[in-house]
Order: C-alpha cells, then structure tokens, then sequence
C-alpha cells in the first residue's frame, strides 16, 4: 500500500528531473551561443528525431515518462515513431507517419492559437 | 575608418567590443530552467494519471495531454503571461511543449491587426514553422531508412 | 569640411513631447507635455498609436511655439517603421510640405539639421521637425512577437515608446541651432543586432572628432555632449574610442538612452529608438537650455542603418550619427 505511493512519487521525481534536465541542457546551449528560442526548438525536436531514429529516446521514455515527451524532444521522437511504424506498412506509411502521429499536437496550436488571437490582443511588455 | 583597411581594424575593434561582454549568470540561469522545464513536465505526468485513471492508454494518452499543454501554453500566451514566464526561465519554458504553442499563438495574436487570411493564418508559424519543416523532414528520412532496413 | 555653420541661427522656439507610462517613470516624467497612461494611445493597433503620438507631439510644438499650422512652411519627420509609416500618415493631417528622413535612431538630429539649413537658407521661416518610436511596433518589425517567452539578451536595449519634436524659426527664441556635422556612414563589422550601442560608438565617435575638428572646439566647450541612444556599454566604448584619439569626454558626456529609464538594470543597456533622443532632448534638455542651466549641447544622435533583411543576410550593421549643436546666444 505504501509502496504504491512511493512509485507515484517516484515517477514524478523522474519526470521532474529529465525534464528539468532537458530544459537545463537547453539553457546551456544558450547560455553559450545566444541561439534564438526558434533555433533552440528546432535544435531538440532534431535530436529527439535523431535519438529515436537510433532506437535510444525509446529508453527515456519508458524511464521518465512525462519528463521525456514533454519537452520538444518528445514532439521530435512523436514523429520519428511515428515514421518508423508507418514505414512497417510500406513506402506510403513512411512517407504518413511522422506527420500523422504529430497531428494532434499541431492541429492543437493551430486552433488553440486561432481562437486565443480571437479573444486576446497582444499586451505590450512590461519589463 | 570607413575605406579600405576596415577589415584590419574590424577584428581589433570585434574583440575588444566582447571584452566588455556582461557576465552571464549560468548557474542562475540554469537552475531557473531546470526547475520551470520540471515543474511543467510534473504537470504532463500528473495529467498522464489523471487521464490513465479515466480509462486512457497509448498513443491517445500522450496525444491528450500534449493537448491539454499546448492548450495551457496558448491561455497563459493569451492572458500575456508566458512572455514574463519565459523571460525569467529561459529554456525551463521555451524546450517544453507549451513554449512550441506560445511561438505559435504569439505570432498568431501579434499579426492579427495585418488581417485574418495574410495576417494570422499566414504569419502563425513564422517561429515555429521550422520545427514543422525540419520534423517532418528528419521523420520522413527516418521512416525510410527504416523502409530498406 | 564636413560641418555646416548656420549664420542666421535658426531657432528653437518650442518644443512638444509625449511618452509611455515607462519612459515617465524615469527623469522624463516631469517635462514631457502629455503622460501616456496607456500605450496604445486609445488606438487599435500600436502602429497607429505611433503615429497619434507624433502627431501630437508635431501639433504641440507648434501650439508651445505660439505658431500656427497655416503659417508653418514645412514638416521634417522620419521613423522606424517600414517605409516611414508614422511620418508620412502623420503629414496626411498637415495642410504643408513633408520631407520624409531616415536615419534610423538618428532621425532628430537629421531633421533638426536639414531644418536649420532651410531656415539659415532663407528657404523656410517655420519648420517642425519630430520623430517618434513605439516599443511594441519596433518590436514586431526589428525583433519577435511580443508575447514570444523569450529571453532578452544583456547587450539588447528597450525601444522607447515616446514622440519628441520641435518648431524650428528664424526668429523667437534665444536657443539657436549654430552648426550641424552631417556624419559618414561607418560600419566596423559588428554583425550582433542585439549589440547596438557597440556597433554605432564608432559612428559617434567619428562625427563627434570631425565636428571638434571642424569648429576648432574642445570638448569641454560644450557644457553637454548627448548621445542618442548608445546606451551603457555604447557610451563606455564611445568614450573610450574618442580618448584614443587624444579627446577627453569623461566629464561631460550623456547618452540619451542611459538616462531615460529610472532602473537601468531591467532595461539592461537602457532606451533606444528614435523617440529615445526625441523625448530626452525635447523635454529634460530643452528645459535646462531654456532655464540656462545648460548654454551648449551638442546633440550627436546616432542610428544603426540595417533592416531584418540585410542581418538575416549576414551583413554587419552600418551606422550613422549626426551632430548639431545647439545654443543659448
């Protein structure tokens, strides 16, 4: 009984940590080469691809949960998974699947994004 | 100054305009990120029980919660929040899913006023456009690698 | 003989200022002719808040001046927008000649020069001159949407959100205009748009040595040498570079842009922009001329000459910087 609280606890200190980690790595990389935030993405989406496409972002997942497939990385091994086990079913599922298995995320942005510029209007920054 | 030995002085003058260069705080930076980026990814483990608990397994799992992220990512833009987020954070709130829905809902309120058609709809992936293009290029070249494997 | 010197000397009869609620906070608050409490000015978007802003500050230096609109031979005016949108939708208002300038961060200057040479020409007897800048237009122009989280690097600077112009005659005021250095373009090869202040230094430099050349004065003739918007590192260099060339300014030079924000450290370098000269000189300045605190000023405001185009491309950033300087006579 109370070791089941203990793995819950456990597996968000996982998340907390690679996730955390993740972002930390980031943030060194732009510490020491001032890359915009666009470049930044593009950066660990490419590695989480990459990473995936070796077979390794697989263990990260399965290790940390959350704390792998929430950073951009994560959106990165999405596509690559996804192409991966389309590419099982023939030239046309490799061509498919990474875009397929993303779509969820990118339809979210786009109509979330739409109806957020609906609603608000861009404030001016404060500091 | 301006003629012809520029290049000549350019390389003195580049280097002692980097000398003046102002200290960059790493490890403040760097906690900041790590905490931030942690904290919103506790947030996708949380809602990963929330939703396993509602009966939800697999890809339909993941997909939910990048969901409800980017939806959190695209209120906190729209409430004008995130930029003051991000600016303490850094990469603690860029890396993580919701920093890709604020460099989507950013644009997206910002180019508003230049119309509905050229404005928002065109220039909404103007930062994360990228991510698109390169994602489906590197996953389509992983897919058929795997294809001949 | 790069300087041009004025025998007529122009004057300056008025001025009109207005700015945000964040330049005001700082030393500009209490001199400015109109506190925005809200930055878009009741308009819809910030661009056309802009232009509001420099219509008023064009309207008020004409009102302050004791002009009027229908006696006013000509509007000078620039700013950073593609194309000069504000200037020229704000002349859409004026029943006058426009001339539309660009010099980027350098604009004022620019204007107040070309005003003088008109004047001192006999070929105008009223000119306004103004400019302006917007944060939030500049931004999304020069830089990012403005809810975008990203971080600001420690080199950037704060566009000023402020509109600043005077009325210019050949008569009608003891603050003259004697002389004006129109500068080169120099460009060193800084290719970091975030590191403005370092890559116009040398501009400022090169204008403020050939204008001491040209008029044989010393530095120390001048009870001011401002700056536009060079900001903290940009005025350390600037001083730097002139005292390599065996000119002390340690004393008496100010930089525009490091003085108008009240906590320098949230804004990193300090202000820039057009507006940023236009708003500092037009209020706090011209009250400490008007009130003979200061009796000569030489107004070098500088701008960087790049577009989004030409540093996508790679190209380093040009800059200029023009000198006028200004007296009690």
């Amino acid at each position: 009984m109370f070791s089941q609280y203990w793995d819950i606890l456990f597996t968000f200190a996982k998340a907390f940590a690679v996730g955390g980690l993740i972002c930390m790595i980031a943030q060194i990389v732009i510490n020491f080469t001032d890359l915009t935030s666009g470049k930044i993405l593009v950066i660990f989406m490419l590695a989480g691809v990459v990473l995936q496409g070796l077979g390794l972002y697989q263990y990260l997942v399965d290790f940390a949960g959350a704390g792998a497939t929430v950073p951009i990385s994560g959106f990165g091994y999405l596509l690559a998974n996804g192409a991966i086990r389309g590419a099982q079913k023939g030239l046309f599922g490799a061509f498919t699947g990474a875009l397929s298995a993303a779509s969820a995320g990118v339809s979210a942005a786009v109509i979330f994004s739409f109806i957020m510029a609906m609603i608000f209007k861009a404030k001016s920054k404060k500091n | 100054m301006t003629g012809k030995n520029r290049e000549n002085y350019n390389a003195n003058y580049i280097a002692y305009v980097n000398s003046f260069d102002p200290p960059t705080h790493h490890l403040k930076n760097c906690l900041r990120a790590f905490l931030v980026g942690g904290f919103v990814c506790t947030i996708g483990q949380f809602l990963r029980y929330i939703l396993e608990a509602a009966g939800l397994y697999g890809d339909e799992l993941a997909g939910t919660v990048s969901v409800i992220l980017i939806f959190l990512g695209c209120l906190l833009t729209g409430l004008g929040v995130y930029d003051r987020i991000g600016r303490n954070a850094g990469a603690g709130s860029i890396v993580p899913i919701t920093g890709f829905a604020n460099s989507v809902c950013s644009p997206a309120m910002e180019f508003k006023t230049e119309g509905l058609v050229y404005g928002m709809a065109a220039k909404m992936f103007i930062v994360a456009g990228p991510i698109i293009v390169y994602g489906v290029l590197a996953g389509t070249i992983v897919g058929i690698i795997y294809l001949f494997l | 003989m790069q300087t041009i010197f004025f025998k007529n000397q122009p004057r300056i009869v008025a001025t009109g200022t207005i700015a945000g609620p964040k330049e005001c906070a700082g030393i500009v608050g209490k001199y400015v002719d109109k506190t925005l409490d809200d930055d878009t000015f009741g308009e819809s978007t910030y661009e056309k808040a802009e232009c509001k802003m420099l219509t008023f500050a064009a309207r008020q230096a004409i009102k302050n001046g004791g002009g009027s609109e229908k006696e006013t031979d000509m509007f000078i005016s620039g700013d950073l927008l593609n194309q000069i949108i504000s200037a020229s939708f704000t002349a859409r208002d004026f029943d006058f000649p426009f001339i539309g300038v660009y010099g980027a961060c350098s604009t004022l200057a620019e204007a107040y020069a070309l005003a003088a040479t008109f004047i001192d020409g006999g070929y105008a007897k009223k000119i306004v001159a103004a400019t302006g800048s917007h944060f939030s237009s500049a931004e999304r122009q020069y830089r990012y949407p403005l809810e975008l989280g990203n971080t600001r690097p420690p080199q950037s600077q704060w566009t000023v959100t402020g509109a600043g112009g005077a009325f210019i005659a050949d008569t009608g005021s003891p603050i003259a205009i004697t002389s004006a250095t129109f500068g080169k373009v120099v460009d060193f090869g800084i290719t970091d748009v975030n590191n403005m202040g370092a890559a116009m230094a040398p501009a400022a430099c090169d204008t403020i040595l050939t204008h001491l050349r040209d008029t044989g004065r010393k530095p120390t003739d001048y009870d001011l040498i401002l700056t536009g918007d060079l900001g903290a590192l940009g005025s350390r260099i600037v001083k730097d570079l002139t005292w390599e060339k065996g000119v002390d300014m340690q004393s008496n030079h100010v930089d525009c842009g490091e003085i108008i924000y009240k906590v320098i450290e949230d804004e990193f370098q300090g202000g820039s922009g057009a507006g940023c000269s236009a708003v500092v000189f037009n209020s706090y300045i011209y009250d400490k001329l008007k009130n003979r605190e200061l009796n000569r000023v030489l107004l070098c405001a500088t701008g960087a000459l790049l577009s989004t185009v030409s540093s996508g491309q790679g190209e380093s950033i040009p800059c200029i910087c023009h000198a006028v300087s200004i007296e009690n006579v």
